[in-house]
């Protein structure tokens, strides 16, 4: 859940505990789209050479059948998968993101219908006005007219960038946003390893850092051990201790000081933030030393 | 030993198994859907995830690992969507929507609707008269594309042929296709969606189509084909109709949130009105495809002009019928299924 506080929403559960979610953004969303688009069109490219090869089906029909076939997977497509999986389509599960109520209530079948409805006006009517060729165009409505249409039209589709909740007008009329729920896997505690040399840090040591860096050196720690990896801990493991001014600084073993200050400096901030003395980073750590 | 141990750990032992349980539970759920969960289980779940909402309230207070937190974090958000996920079955939906949402929406916006139909009509009516008065008006009114010949010059055999005329079964299935995909279904959500732009955009949409309408009407007029005209226009016209004007309703209904949103925000007045809109709009759709049933098999089987005239007039009065009475609380609910 790594992501900066513009892209987080705090969604308020009927429980009252707030959950934080991370908007999905664009790339993700356009990207979903793109696969739904491809299993609507792709279904009836692959049917219908089959149909007519199996089928006395002259050429002229092609055209309507395929027009039929598409229109029919595509008006319930996008409603029937969000309401069985629960917010989510083909494209939208592989992107792990997922429709949500705003508010934080349930996911009502009517918000799905209305935020799908209006799919036809942001994908389906520019889509089809980007294909028509200017000749097509009769002269009720020249070139010129086209393209107004179109521009028109783009301010409907490009909804998302232009305001700071990424809605589509589907989204607003809905009550609805698209967020990203990416499973994240419990791992081991870092605090339970056994120390192997049994540093001793005394409180002043330990006061220097905050939770950011406690963080840092978490995700750091958590790290396979690629060359890249234990360079950048000699790194830490260097800074860390001139800023503790450890003494024997040629003597410590990298991977269980990092382990075992990281162990003694959660316990410590852990311990201060129960008393109400929460320090975000060293700079806090710093003032409230001061 | 015990004095090595942090507080957040001693949490973190102490109910790791129920959010494993829960997990198990949430990933089963997601593959396979809510019903591969038995009946203790359905029950289960909810308290697990209970429980591991207070975790998550305590986790974030007394625990600086950051992974525990945006486990708990990933684990309750998925949890949630499980719990407060969409509930009803697909079937559910609709069959609801249809005997209590569409009608109860079409009463709810009724004025919206009026003013909607009033539009239609006030166009039809002005292209008519003027089209009348000067046949030149003709091309201003109507796309060439969709005259299809049928222009105040034409005489009177090709517009009776236009009529009566009876194509193969290709032609048929292939102005099936193209009505769905012409300017029936679009103008009709294109109205809803424009309902944001304040309404003017409906304003022009409705007008329009009732001048072309009109001018047409005034064609086959001027050649002494007006009932048969009306009755091949009725057919599907009335359903096609009065789904365009329930479209039109929809966006004035919604073009009202953005204009006079009240004390509330222009967003919530929109998502509130939406509601009802979308209704609409997804009903008028369905009506649309009725209306291109008829059209496209309907109106080239059945070439009588009586005939047409009444499956017209009897498909209006079904619609007024079922908006007016169905889904009434007082009267329970008056089952239409298959529509």
């Amino acid at each position: 859940m790594a992501g900066n506080a513009s892209t987080q929403r705090s969604v308020l559960t009927p429980e009252g505990v707030p959950i934080v979610i991370e908007l999905a953004d664009h790339g993700a969303r356009a990207g979903a789209l793109l696969i739904d688009l491809a299993i609507i069109f792709g279904i009836p490219i692959i049917a219908l050479p089959l149909l007519i090869l199996l089928t006395p089906f002259a050429g002229g029909i092609a055209g309507a059948m395929f027009l039929i076939l598409t229109f029919f997977l595509r008006c319930p497509f996008f409603i029937a998968f969000e309401l069985r999986w629960q917010g989510q389509t083909p494209g939208k599960r592989v992107f792990k993101l997922r429709v949500v109520d705003r508010q934080g209530g349930a996911l009502s079948p009517r918000a799905v219908a209305a935020r799908n409805v209006t799919r036809e006006i942001e994908v389906f009517m520019p889509a089809t006005l980007l294909m028509v060729r200017p000749s097509d165009i009769g002269s009720g409505m020249d070139t010129m007219l086209a393209l107004m249409a179109l521009v028109w039209l783009a301010i409907f589709t490009l909804m998302p960038l232009f305001n700071r909740d990424r809605l589509r007008i589907g989204d607003m009329i809905a009550g609805t946003w698209v967020v990203r729920a990416e499973p994240v896997a419990l791992l081991q505690d870092l605090s339970r390893k056994p120390p192997s040399r049994g540093y001793r840090f005394t409180a002043a040591e330990l006061d220097v850092y905050g939770i950011a860096e406690l963080q840092v050196l978490e995700r750091l720690l958590r790290q396979p051990n690629t060359r890249n990896t234990l360079d950048t801990k000699k790194d830490v493991l260097a800074r860390i201790l001139v800023k503790i001014d450890w003494d024997a600084r040629e003597a410590v073993d990298s991977e269980s000081f990092l382990s075992e200050y990281y162990a003694a400096l959660r316990a410590h901030l852990e311990q201060r933030a129960l008393l109400g003395d929460r320090r975000a980073d060293k700079h806090e750590a710093a003032a409230r030393r001061a | 030993m015990s004095e090595n141990l942090l507080k957040s750990y001693r949490f973190r032992v102490e109910r790791e198994a129920k959010w494993r349980e829960l997990e198990t539970l949430i990933v089963r759920a997601e593959r396979q859907g809510l019903r591969s969960l038995d009946a203790e289980e359905l029950v289960r779940a909810p308290a697990l995830y209970r429980a591991c909402m207070s975790s998550l309230s305590v986790a974030r207070s007394i625990s600086l690992d950051a992974n525990l937190v945006a486990y708990l974090e990933s684990l309750c958000l998925r949890a949630y969507f499980v719990v407060y996920g969409v509930r009803a079955g697909i079937g559910q939906v609709v069959a609801d929507f249809f005997r209590r949402e569409f009608p109860v929406a079409v009463r709810l916006t009724k004025w919206a609707n009026g003013l909607a139909a009033l539009l239609l009509l006030a166009g039809a009516a002005t292209g008519w008269a003027v089209t009348a008065q000067e046949p030149a008006w003709f091309e201003a009114f109507v796309d060439p594309a969709m005259a299809q010949g049928r222009t105040p010059d034409a005489t009177r055999e090709t517009l009776s042929e236009t009529i009566f005329d009876k194509p193969s079964a290709a032609d048929q299935l292939a102005a099936f296709a193209t009505f769905l995909f012409q300017h029936n279904a679009r103008i009709g959500m294109l109205c809803f969606v424009l309902g944001a732009a304040f309404g003017v955009p409906v304003v022009v949409l409705l007008y329009y189509n009732g001048l072309t309408i009109g001018a047409i009407c005034a064609v086959f007029a001027g050649k002494d084909l007006t009932l048969e005209f009306l009755a091949w226009l009725a057919i599907h016209g009335t359903t096609e109709l009065a789904a365009i004007v329930l479209c039109g309703g929809a966006g004035f209904h919604l073009a009202g949130a953005m204009i006079n949103p009240g004390s509330r925000t222009r967003l919530a007045a929109i998502k509130e009105k939406g509601r009802a809109a979308t209704a609409l709009v997804v009903g008028a759709v369905v009506m649309l495809l009725v209306a291109a049933l008829l059209e496209g098999l309907g109106r080239q089987l059945i070439t009588d002009t009586a005939t047409r005239l009444a499956i017209g007039c009897t498909m209006l009065i079904l619609w007024l019928v079922y908006f007016a009475f169905c889904g009434r609380p007082e009267r329970g609910s008056r089952s239409r299924d298959g529509r």
